[in-house]
Parts: C-alpha cells; sequence; structure tokens
C-alpha cells in the first residue's frame, strides 16, 4: 500500500564550521549534497522522491547568513538564512521595499514562512516563485560564496529554467543585496491561486513604479511575471510603452496587452496556457491600476 | 546515516535526546518524547496540524529536523495549560465549539496563541490570515475565529 506519510529518506547532516569548508563540500560531493535553508522546498522534494541527496549541508549559522542591514549607501542586505516572517516584520523594509514586503506575504502560511526563506525561494528557481520578481525588480545582486571565494551573481542573469540556476557545485548563496530602491517606488504583487490564499500561483504579477523625470510620462513602470514561463520574466515592452507617453486607460490597456504577448505559460495542473495568457492582461491591468493609484495618492 | 545528539527546551524542561539526521521535530515529538497532542496531516508543510512554538514563533514541525533544534525552546499544545488548568484560549475554543474531530486544534491553538502574543487584538482579518495555515475539515471555522476573538476579550480583562 503506499504509505501516504512517507518519512524523509536516509542522509547524513553536515554543519560546516566556515564557508570555505562548506564549500569545498559541497564541490567534493557535486550532485549527491546541497546547501539547506529553511527547508520548506527541500523536504517535500525529498520525501517524495525527486531529490536524492547523501548530505544535506546546514548552512544558516554561518557569518553573516543571519544578517538583515539597511544601509543609505549600499541598500539592504538579507543574509541567506533570514526567514520571511522577520523580512515582512521590519517597518523600514516595508516602507523601502513595499512590493518585497507585499509578494513575501503572500507566499503560503505564517508558520511556513517562520521557516521559508527569500533566498531559498529564489535558489530553487521555480518559475512560480512568490519573491523573485519583486528581488529582480528591485535589481537584486546574490553574494554568492564558491571554490574561488566570493562573487555577485545578479537576479537578472541567474535564472537558466524551471529549477536551474547560474549556482555552479560548491556554491552557497550567502546573501541578497538589494541596492537603494528608487526613491517614491510603490509596488503591488497580484497573485491568482486556486484558493484565495496560500497556493502556489497560477499567475503572479509584480509591479514596480515610481517617478522618473527623465520619461516623457514622468513614471517608470516596471513588470516581473510569475509562472508563465520557464524563468521569472520581467516584461520590458511594459516599461516602454508607460514610458513613452502620457498615461491614459488606453496607454494601460496597451501595456497590458505587451505583457500579455511576452508570456509563455505551459498547460499543467494548475491552469491551462490559453487561461494564463487572458488572466496575464487581466490581472497587469489590474496591478497597474492599483499602483497608478498609489503613485496618485503619493503626489497629493 | 548520521546519528546526533541534541539538547532543547520542551515546554519548559530541558531533554536531551538521541535523533537520527532524517528525523523531523514532530516525529521526535511523538515518537521519542511521547508528546502526542501534536498531529501529523501532511508532512508537507501545509495542513498546520503539526505547529508548534520555535523560540516563540509558531513553525510547522514537520518541516524541520530534530538536529536543527539544538539549543532551542519549544512549546507544544501540551505546554499551554498552567497547573493542569487549560488556558484561557484553550477554554474559549471550547465554550465557542471550535472542536469538532479535534486533529487540527493542537495547532489551531499554537498559531492562535502566537498571533495574541504578538497581537493582543486582531480584527477578524488578522485572524484568518494568522490562521490561513490550519487547516479544518470540521467546523468551517467560524466557531475557531469566535473563540480567539472571546480569548482576546478574556486575556484583556485580566
Amino acid at each position: 500500500m503506499l504509505n501516504p506519510h512517507p518519512g524523509l529518506p536516509e542522509f547524513d547532516y553536515i554543519k560546516p564550521a566556515s564557508l570555505v569548508e562548506a564549500s569545498q563540500f559541497l564541490a567534493q560531493h557535486a550532485g549527491e549534497a546541497r546547501p539547506l535553508l529553511g527547508g520548506t522546498d527541500t523536504f517535500v522534494r525529498m520525501r517524495d522522491g525527486f531529490w536524492k541527496d547523501k548530505y544535506l549541508v546546514d548552512v544558516k549559522s554561518l557569518p553573516g547568513m543571519n544578517d538583515l542591514v539597511y544601509d543609505p549607501v549600499n541598500g539592504l542586505r538579507i543574509g541567506a538564512a533570514v526567514p520571511m516572517n522577520r523580512v515582512i516584520r521590519q517597518p523600514e523594509i516595508a516602507r523601502l521595499y513595499p512590493l518585497l514586503v507585499e509578494a513575501a506575504q503572500t507566499v503560503a502560511s505564517y508558520q511556513l514562512r517562520s521557516r521559508a526563506t527569500i533566498i531559498g525561494n529564489i535558489c530553487n528557481a521555480s518559475p512560480a516563485g512568490d519573491t523573485s520578481g519583486a528581488c529582480m525588480l528591485y535589481e537584486g545582486v546574490l553574494e554568492v560564496h564558491g571554490v574561488d571565494g566570493l562573487r555577485d551573481e545578479p537576479l537578472a542573469a541567474f535564472f537558466k529554467g524551471p529549477g536551474r540556476t547560474a549556482l555552479k557545485a560548491g556554491d552557497v548563496v550567502t546573501a541578497l543585496k538589494l541596492p537603494v530602491p528608487p526613491v517614491g517606488n510603490v509596488g503591488h504583487y497580484v497573485k491568482l491561486g486556486r484558493n484565495k490564499l496560500s497556493d502556489l500561483s497560477i499567475v503572479g504579477v509584480s509591479v514596480l513604479a515610481y517617478p522618473d523625470a527623465a520619461l516623457a510620462s514622468g513614471f517608470h513602470f516596471r513588470v516581473a511575471l510569475a509562472s508563465v514561463a520557464p524563468v521569472p520574466l520581467e516584461v520590458g515592452a511594459v516599461t516602454e510603452v508607460l514610458g513613452s507617453q502620457m498615461i491614459t486607460a488606453d496607454t494601460l490597456d496597451a501595456a497590458a496587452v505587451a505583457a500579455m504577448d511576452a508570456c509563455n505559460p505551459i498547460d499543467d495542473v494548475r491552469g491551462s496556457a490559453r487561461y494564463r495568457k487572458y488572466m496575464v492582461r487581466n490581472l497587469v491591468r489590474r496591478g497597474l491600476d492599483r499602483v497608478w493609484l498609489k503613485l496618485g495618492q503619493q503626489g497629493q | 546515516m548520521s546519528l546526533h545528539q541534541v539538547s532543547m527546551k520542551i515546554n519548559g524542561s530541558l531533554e536531551q535526546v538521541n535523533v537520527p539526521a532524517n528525523m523531523t521535530l514532530l516525529t521526535m515529538l511523538r515518537e521519542v518524547v511521547g508528546l502526542t497532542g501534536t498531529k501529523n496531516g501532511c508532512t508537507a508543510g501545509e495542513c498546520g496540524a503539526c505547529t508548534v512554538l520555535l523560540d516563540g514563533e509558531p513553525t510547522n514541525s514537520c518541516m524541520i529536523l530534530a538536529v536543527e533544534c539544538e539549543g532551542r525552546e519549544i512549546v507544544t499544545v501540551e505546554g499551554l495549560g498552567e497547573e493542569g488548568r487549560l488556558s484561557i484560549l484553550q477554554e474559549s475554543i471550547i465554550e465557542q465549539g471550535g472542536v469538532q474531530c479535534g486533529f487540527c486544534t493542537p495547532g489551531m491553538l499554537i498559531s492562535a496563541k502566537a498571533l495574541l502574543d504578538r497581537n493582543p487584538n486582531p480584527n477578524d482579518e488578522q485572524i484568518r490570515a494568522a490562521l490561513v495555515g490550519n487547516l479544518c475539515r470540521c467546523t468551517g471555522y467560524v466557531r475557531i475565529i469566535n473563540a480567539v476573538h472571546q480569548a482576546a476579550a478574556h486575556i484583556a480583562e485580566g
């Protein structure tokens, strides 16, 4: 009989004393070891038999992994082990990076977010990742410790496909760095799930906007989509459409259609490709409306 | 598979246990320590029946290894009452009829306690958001939400 509650398969739990030791161990055991952060994806994938690692390398206590600091020159640094709830709870982060906090709040449930991390969400490279879009739009850069030491990996080039990233054997992401955010930025994350709360997204729309005197419209809009392409997808056409002309109901419509045309969804258990395309148009329109309203309120 | 000796505080008393690497906190609580109030619903972090307080934060105990809990402080449903008496929250959920089969109740109580600890006077929306990770197939949730309101009011009265 199928066991409805299979336990976790056997593995060794490794707690390295330094980043160098962690990277060396992971490189020596390439393909059979992975770093452990919150485990909320890892344990499910292992229990279901998709991941068969022999070693889980708990990197959460290593130096810098629990940092959560903002400074007005370098911006925000979120240590890889910082759970989502810690990020959500900081009023300063909610004020400076509202889109990130709003998106993080839609991930699963409170008790899952006690463990789940933003960096884990990014590293698993699920096209449905709720926080990946916000981190991309805030121009996030991952700090990665590999066998050759520290390096930076900008998120713009990080995602290679579902579950595939620029990370190599031996790499441990130590932090996500978000530069100082654009002045006056507002955001909205529109998540369509099978239920109102806590599900994976069928479509996720991240919208970020801020005043920008260099553009004809006076506003810079950026949109990223989840669950409608192999990787989190930024739609440059939206920025173009809404930057180059005065913003009206017609240009907002045109931007939503541009987003629909840019995405390339698949059929899966959560929704058909056709449905997702139409939902992208409608939800981008809704997200743009909301953000446009917020920009107006800010101007008053 | 690696074996580990870990010590942690559970409901106020220090416990030292030997666990294999792949044992979750949930399995350790139920099968090693014998605290079966914490329930195993889905082992996937979705149902919330296994929720415990880990250093004061509600956490799915199926989503954390026992070995990761070295030096941490855990509170299970068995630790909510004091001196043989139920807590105000537990009394409220009984009075409001927020329990039917009872399987979700331990996790529900832990999430609700954590909510009241961080927000002593939550509104409906805040209660729903805090309990979104605790599934109940019997009550329809209304009575559970009423129980949290009642507990908040009673706690405020002292």
